[in-house]
């Protein structure tokens, strides 16, 4: 990446919380958590990065420190060339941040109300306003919704608001914290076609985390894996299933009873009357399977269910532990 | 489980559910001190221009005090005990699946608010007193028997305070909306329990009338049965009847009020 | 110059918000008329309790009913006023604890001028028009000459003594960054410091007015300015000229209540909690 291309740089970056425990009654044990443990990332303009974890891996610390909410306790960070913490207010007008589980809609007031308030908070001028609330009701498919007010929208919907809401003033980069959690398989849908589209067509830089390795693996190119504050990974999705040597499960409901299914490199690791469930690479692809098996057993129905990212994480740990004990002896 | 268990679970669950906010509860006993002191001076003021107002002397009238500020809390004076959860639950519908509960409406909710009421004493109440014994000069008894008597009158209000509070909750099947009712429970509360003045010390007519209301029985009459100002039996009885009387208001609003859920389908 | 145009976004994005929060609450309109009428009622029971006591004595503390309605007028005003421009503040900490905090920490506004706009309510118009028709009748009914510099220095009690209210509750917001959970503390100090000067200071004990005085100045609110209106001896005998250092005392708690507000959000900042 060339160096005119840098959007977003970490070097060494820390937050170190000090946190009191409760040891008994009356009794408080202090101690420091590194949230964050010196993290250095570069990511470009234009750019759509992943970035996952287990839950208190320090993935929401990052994006509060990359927005200017926290301070952080050292290292470097910049953002469009711009300190965060410093400069708080004058970054703010360049990015947009959708916090998935907060709503920042108003909720008693039509949906339109919000967003004139983010057309005058923002100082967005008219013309621009206009044009840009016209092409995201277009893309978010919320023409039908501006006069509703927001407490009776669904979540999918409000969701939806939310993104609109951020994008109003045009921001050069997009933070997404769990965009796509609790909402059902079209709202996703939608929500993953936009964000698709703004990322290609507007050239709009997007950092999203996320539990669903669905989101990384239909939208980015690039996935950032943390944990304990640590970055465990960063590259392509495909180099993190070889990492992890992750499985995905396919699960298949026979006609009847049947011995277990042969087809490798899947394996069967369960069987339960009719139903069966196989373990395959995550790289492997899953259609090839299904249409082998297909072929030769009388299939009812049939799901894959994608490895989490736990379990991913769970192993890249594993082999690394390895890798440190085979190093010392 | 036996019925009385299943409600003294209850009541446990209302205590420890307040328990659990211990910094609050700590700002909660401060600010009372606070309006404590701010209004023992003031009725010094007012005892020393008028001494013996409504038969209290100085000391009592500081006790009255500080026996309000105990209360305050404990008997949700101005509401915010269990009525508001009840209210919320009517106002979103939740209360049907109470009404299938194999437990006494009525009951299964005093229950809830009298493990409240005894950990707002204990947590909230007892120190602004001992703050104001402390600083203050007191009318305390030192023999048993009035603080025997104490107890139970404190318990008798409790019911009272519950009581009114309920009958108060229950009009949200009609109204929908509990802002209001609130409101009027925030106003009758402060003014007729005698936060602003002790009760005894309201001149004429009015005196008479606030004396009469179930009000009365919160504050006003645990603090003359404590300082031997009334007959404890006397103020057994006023207390009871208004306990038994407004209880059974709420059970007969309550039937009328479930009846027309169960109509409605819930 | 950067601090003067930072006052003048945060009052433009405080108008934003407020106004959001009025048309919000118009959706509920039943509600919002049961609201002001509650708290007009609400806060005239403090003065119902003042006639109630006014119903036995001919004088408190020395002090007769109109002077006595003075003070209050006085403090009830100024303290409306604090109450209707910043007196959700309280909702900080809850707002800190579901999170919802951070929200406001990427718009580009001050965080104060969110947050103190957060909940706007009209129905703390009550407090003022209550508190404003005590003062009314106070004025007409208080024996004084009035002069020039007595009357000048009616609004000057009510705006400084408002701006001190309002350092109360900025100062109030900062402590609860620290401890979320004892928002009530301020409640102590906000309510219960308009409670305590809606009496005279013949009334409380003499540390207690030094402190007042000296730590909190609420004594500035009222007590000292008025006592000049009234020709009264000034609380602690203070020297006369004292009677109009109020905005001064306001300036200066308004400063300090900014610091205090800086150094909490700071830490916010920096430990996340």
């Amino acid at each position: 990446m060339r160096d005119e291309d840098v959007f977003i740089e970490l070097d060494g970056v820390e937050k170190v919380f000090e946190v009191r425990r409760k040891t008994g009654f009356m009794k408080r044990e202090r101690r420091t958590v590194r949230a964050v443990d010196s993290i250095s990332f570069r990511v470009a303009r234009g750019e759509m990065v992943g970035y996952i974890g287990p839950n208190g891996a320090g993935k929401s610390t990052t994006i509060k420190m990359l927005t200017g909410i926290l301070t952080p306790s050292g290292g470097r960070l910049r953002v469009a060339g711009i300190d965060p913490s410093r400069e708080r207010t004058r970054l703010a007008h360049r990015i947009g941040v959708v916090f998935g589980q907060r709503t920042t809609l108003w909720w008693d007031l039509p949906l339109i109300d919000s967003y004139k308030l983010m057309h005058r908070m923002y100082r967005i001028p008219d013309a621009r306003y206009r044009e840009n609330l016209d092409r995201l009701v277009e893309l978010l498919d919320l023409g039908d919704l501006l006069d509703v007010p927001v407490r009776q929208l669904s979540l999918g919907q409000r969701m939806r608001g939310d993104i609109a809401a951020a994008l109003l003033h045009d921001p050069e980069v997009l933070y997404l914290d769990e965009p796509t959690i609790g909402l059902d398989v079209i709202s996703k849908a939608k929500v993953r076609d936009f964000l698709r589209e703004l990322n290609t067509e507007r050239g709009t830089t997007v950092l999203l985390t996320t539990h669903d390795l669905q989101d990384i693996e239909q939208l980015c190119s690039r996935v950032m894996v943390i944990d304990h504050g640590r970055m465990m990974y960063d590259g392509p999705l495909a180099g993190l299933h070889e990492v992890g040597e992750s499985e995905r499960t396919l699960v298949v409901d026979l006609e009847r009873e049947l011995p277990p299914i042969e087809a490798p490199p899947a394996r069967v690791v369960k069987v339960e009357g009719p139903r069966q469930w196989l373990a395959f690479p995550a790289a492997e692809s899953a259609a090839v399977l299904v249409a082998r098996i297909a072929a030769e057993y009388p299939l009812v129905d049939l799901s894959v269910r994608e490895p989490d990212i736990e379990a991913v994480i769970a192993k890249m740990y594993a082999e690394q532990a390895d890798r440190a004990e085979r190093a010392i002896s | 489980m036996g019925s009385g268990r299943l409600y003294l679970t209850v009541a446990a669950g209302g205590f420890r559910r307040y328990a659990t906010y211990r910094l609050a509860t700590a700002a909660g006993v401060f600010t009372n001190t606070v309006f404590g002191v701010i209004l023992v001076y003031t009725y010094l003021a007012l005892w020393d221009e008028k001494p013996h107002l409504g038969g209290y002397d100085q000391a009592q009238a500081v006790t009255y005090v500080w026996l309000g500020q105990c209360l305050y809390a404990t008997l949700a004076i101005q509401g915010g005990g269990a009525e508001k959860d009840l209210m919320e639950r009517i106002r979103t519908g939740e209360i049907a699946v109470d009404l299938y509960r194999p437990a006494d409406l009525q009951l299964w909710w005093m229950a809830g608010d009298m493990g409240r009421a005894l950990f707002q004493m204990l947590g909230r109440g007892v120190v602004p007193f001992l703050f104001g014994a402390l600083f203050f000069p007191m009318a305390l008894p030192t023999a048993v028997t009035p603080w025997a008597a104490f107890v139970i009158t404190l318990l008798l209000a409790a019911v009272v305070s519950f009581a009114i509070r309920y009958l108060a909750a229950l009009s949200v099947f009609w109204l929908m909306d509990g802002m209001g009712v609130n409101q009027a429970l925030m106003i009758t509360g402060i003014f007729f329990s005698g936060m602003v003045l002790p009760l005894n010390a309201f001149p004429g007519v009015l005196g008479e009338i606030v004396r009469a209301l179930p009000w009365a029985a919160q504050i006003q009459m645990p603090a003359d049965v404590l300082m031997g100002e009334t007959a404890p039996l006397g103020a057994f009885a006023f207390q009871a009847a208004w306990a038994v009387a407004l209880l059974a208001a709420g059970r007969l609003l309550q039937s009328v009020a479930t009846r027309r859920v169960v109509v409605q389908g819930g | 110059m950067a601090e003067r145009s930072a006052l003048l976004e945060g009052l433009r994005a405080y108008r934003l918000i407020a106004g959001m929060w009025v048309r919000s609450s118009m959706t509920y309109r039943t509600s919002f008329a049961v609201t002001v009428l509650g708290n007009l009622m609400v806060t005239g029971l403090d003065f119902v309790a003042i006639l109630l006591m006014f119903s036995q004595v001919d004088s408190l503390g020395g002090w007769s009913l109109p002077e006595i309605a003075l003070l209050y007028g006085l403090s009830a005003t100024s303290f409306g006023l604090a109450d209707l421009v910043l007196g959700s503040m309280d909702v900080l900490g809850g707002r800190m604890r579901d999170g919802s905090f951070d929200t406001l920490l990427v718009r580009p506004a001050p965080v104060l001028a969110q947050i103190g706009a957060d909940h706007f309510a009209l129905r703390r118009l009550g407090r003022i028009t209550q508190g404003a028709l005590v003062l009314g009748w106070a004025l007409v009914s208080v024996e004084v000459e009035w002069t020039a510099g007595k009357v000048l220095l009616v609004p000057l009690m009510l705006v400084s003594g408002a701006a001190i209210f309002c350092a109360f509750f900025v100062a109030g917001a900062a402590f609860q960054i620290l401890a979320q959970d004892a928002a009530e503390v301020q409640n102590a100090f906000t309510y219960g410091g308009t409670t305590l000067l809606q009496y005279p200071p013949t009334v409380f004990g003499k540390d207690l007015v030094r402190g007042v005085t000296f730590m909190l100045p609420l004594a500035f609110v009222n007590w000292v300015p008025a006592a000049y209106v009234l020709g009264r001896p000034y609380p602690l005998a203070l020297p006369s000229w004292t009677a109009f250092v109020s905005p001064l005392v306001a300036v200066a708690c308004c400063a300090l209540a900014g610091l205090a507000w800086r150094a909490g959000l700071r830490s916010y900042r920096s430990t996340g909690s």
